[in-house]
């Protein structure tokens, strides 16, 4: 009986996969790729700065550190593309080494709070009851704050530093993950496919596992697309505030920062790294409209 | 009576998440590493004064004494007193907020007017030059930092034009402009997103095919009867922008040295002032969940399909 049992479970469960959304994800993609250029654009351009970030010491002869005092505060030239700052440092080495800080504080906060979101969330949705009661009612009051206070405070109590950061981030933006793969959680908690799993015994963490996370994917992938700018929105603005990324690190934010007292004579110090912030966080835009059209039909809306 | 009774139960549901707020900050700034005292005496205070600060502060009882006299004092207005100002956290906040509340007013009402009007544009010529255009200026909007929009146009208009006044409140309502447009560029782009998409989708739908036939212009069935259904999903992001309004305050804030809420709690945060950061974070808060009650009343008003589910 327990043989037949779990024959036919497997059975169901590999008609239900076959019939779920993640078996398409690929083709899903590759009509994303042919439909919309500036999508993919902005995947090549995110690739590259990456691929720059990490190659910085060959790209470029300066040295982020220290600079060269007889050349401070120089406007753009052949020598200098965007400049020189009060240091005499070369402001397109110190964007490519920052880069390094404001990417990574883009993506691993960014993770991290996906999976802290999406166990609380899916547990929410799952259990419902007081369990889900006392997670969303969290969530709501996570929710209530305007976000860059909140990460103050954080960063306030715990102090600055690139870490720090992350722990912040992670522990605010677990919020809107978690709204999302409830929602998810409790309209696939109603199909039928999962009824029938649920009346045939299969246990919950491997309905959880096999049928509910792997269709939350593409709401959760086209998720993370919009959370990792509004990430580096946050590190820029909190770096920017004095309470982010400390010296002798770098980030964009931290550059603006410092670069801020001389916008009136050399701007090119402070805006070329907001440039810089604006460029990524429109290309992950793009990128997060182009799958969310390709992947997730019912969140066109906004 | 219907109506009311929603209202009330919305009144009522956001209570919890009022004090849950308060519990969040509190726990934040007492259980985190991190000691407040020796925050506000330095690292090399002897412990007799620690103690006798710690005393007069009430942080020598346990965290639920003082939470609990905290939230006790917030319901009689008083929400502790500002160590760098030494006077009442109430008070100062009730001398900064009237900027905050003037800017993020005149933000959102840039915000809104452009945001509606270039995503009714963009919808009315969908895939023609203005809708490229138009979504083009809201996609830049939502992905240019604050501080970036706020120096580009400090640098440019104030600086080098000299149009506008540089920075602080002096000049009256002309010294909003910039900073007010600096922090609703962001929300302006999510409105008419927002507007564009819902009004899209509700172009497509029978009745306005009705009203068409009936002999009303295109603009006119937008008009007087899309925008009506369109504004419901956008009340709702309104709503949501009022939050990431006051974050961005405290960035416009501190570029044009205006005097309001979020310089307070920058201010309380490079002066280790707790009570006052604490004060100010908290009242920010209060006029988000404000906001959003305001504009879940104001949309089951406008849509009775949500007043009746209530």
């Amino acid at each position: 009986m327990a043989l037949f049992k779990s024959k036919k479970a497997s059975i169901s469960e590999e008609l239900a996969s076959q019939i779920g959304e993640s078996q398409t994800l690929g083709v899903q993609l590759r009509r994303m790729a042919r439909k919309n250029k500036m999508a993919v654009a902005s995947a090549v351009f995110l690739v590259l700065l990456v691929l720059a970030a990490i190659c910085a010491p060959i790209l470029t002869p300066y040295d982020a550190i220290t600079g060269d005092p007889m050349q401070r505060l120089q406007a753009p030239s052949a020598a200098h593309l965007l400049g020189t700052d009060e240091n005499g440092r070369d402001v397109l080495t110190r964007l490519l080494y920052g880069a390094r800080i404001s990417l990574a504080v883009g993506v691993i906060p960014t993770l991290v709070s996906m999976v802290i979101g999406v166990i609380l969330g899916v547990a929410a949705g799952y259990a419902g009851g007081w369990v889900d009661y006392v997670i969303m009612r969290l969530a709501d009051v996570m929710l209530a704050f305007p976000s860059l206070l909140l990460a103050m405070v954080i960063m306030y109590t715990l102090g600055g530093g690139v870490i720090n950061i992350f722990l912040a981030l992670s522990l605010i933006e677990w919020a809107s993950v978690a709204r999302v793969a409830r929602s998810e959680t409790i309209s696939l908690k109603e199909s039928e496919y999962i009824q029938a799993a649920q009346s045939i015994g299969v246990r919950p963490m491997r309905i959880i596992w096999r049928h509910i996370l792997p269709n939350c994917l593409p709401a959760l992938i086209v998720l993370f697309t919009l959370n990792v700018p509004s990430a580096i929105l946050s590190e820029s603005s909190l770096s920017f505030l004095g309470v982010g990324v400390q010296l002798p690190n770098s980030s964009w934010g931290l550059m603006v920062n410092l670069g801020r007292q001389f916008l009136y004579n050399a701007p090119w110090i402070s805006l070329a790294p907001s440039a810089a912030i604006m460029l990524v966080v429109l290309g992950c835009n793009f990128l997060g409209d182009g799958l969310r059209d390709a992947l997730d039909p019912h969140l066109n809306n906004d | 009576m219907s109506t009311l009774k929603s209202i009330a139960k919305r009144v009522l549901g956001s209570i919890p998440v009022l004090i849950g707020v308060v519990l969040v900050i509190f726990l934040i700034l007492r259980i985190l590493p991190g000691n407040a005292i020796l925050s506000i005496m330095g690292e090399h205070a002897n412990e007799e004064t620690v103690a006798m600060v710690s005393a007069e502060l009430g942080l020598d009882k346990p965290w639920y004494v003082q939470f609990w006299v905290y939230i006790t004092g917030l319901l009689t207005g008083d929400m502790g007193t500002s160590i760098k100002y030494h006077r009442p956290v109430a008070e100062l906040i009730g001398t900064y907020f009237p900027v905050t509340i003037k800017l993020s007013v005149a933000a959102a009402l840039f915000a809104w007017i452009v945001g509606i009007v270039c995503g009714v544009i963009s919808a009315m010529g969908k895939d023609k030059l203005a809708d490229r255009l138009g979504m083009g200026f809201s996609l830049l909007g939502v992905s240019v930092p604050v501080f970036m929009t706020a120096m580009v146009l400090q640098f440019a208009l104030a600086f080098k034009l000299k149009w506008l006044p540089i920075q602080g409140v002096n000049d009256g309502l002309l010294s909003y402009v910039l900073p007010a447009v600096a922090l609703g560029w962001n929300s302006a782009g999510s409105v008419a997103r927002l507007t564009r998409s819902t009004l899209l989708e509700v172009m497509a739908s029978d009745y306005i095919d009705t009203a068409r036939a009936k002999g009303r212009s295109v603009s006119g069935a937008v008009v007087f009867h899309a925008l009506r259904n369109a504004m419901v999903p956008v009340i709702t992001v309104m709503a949501i922008q009022i939050s990431s309004l006051l974050s961005g305050a405290v960035i416009t804030e501190t570029i044009f040295s205006l005097p309001g809420i979020g310089r307070l709690a920058v201010d309380a945060i490079n002066s280790r002032d707790v009570p006052l950061l604490q004060g100010s974070v908290i009242f920010a808060t209060v006029l988000v969940i404000l906001g959003n009650l305001i504009a879940d009343c104001l949309y089951s008003v406008l849509d009775p399909r949500i007043r009746k589910e209530v």
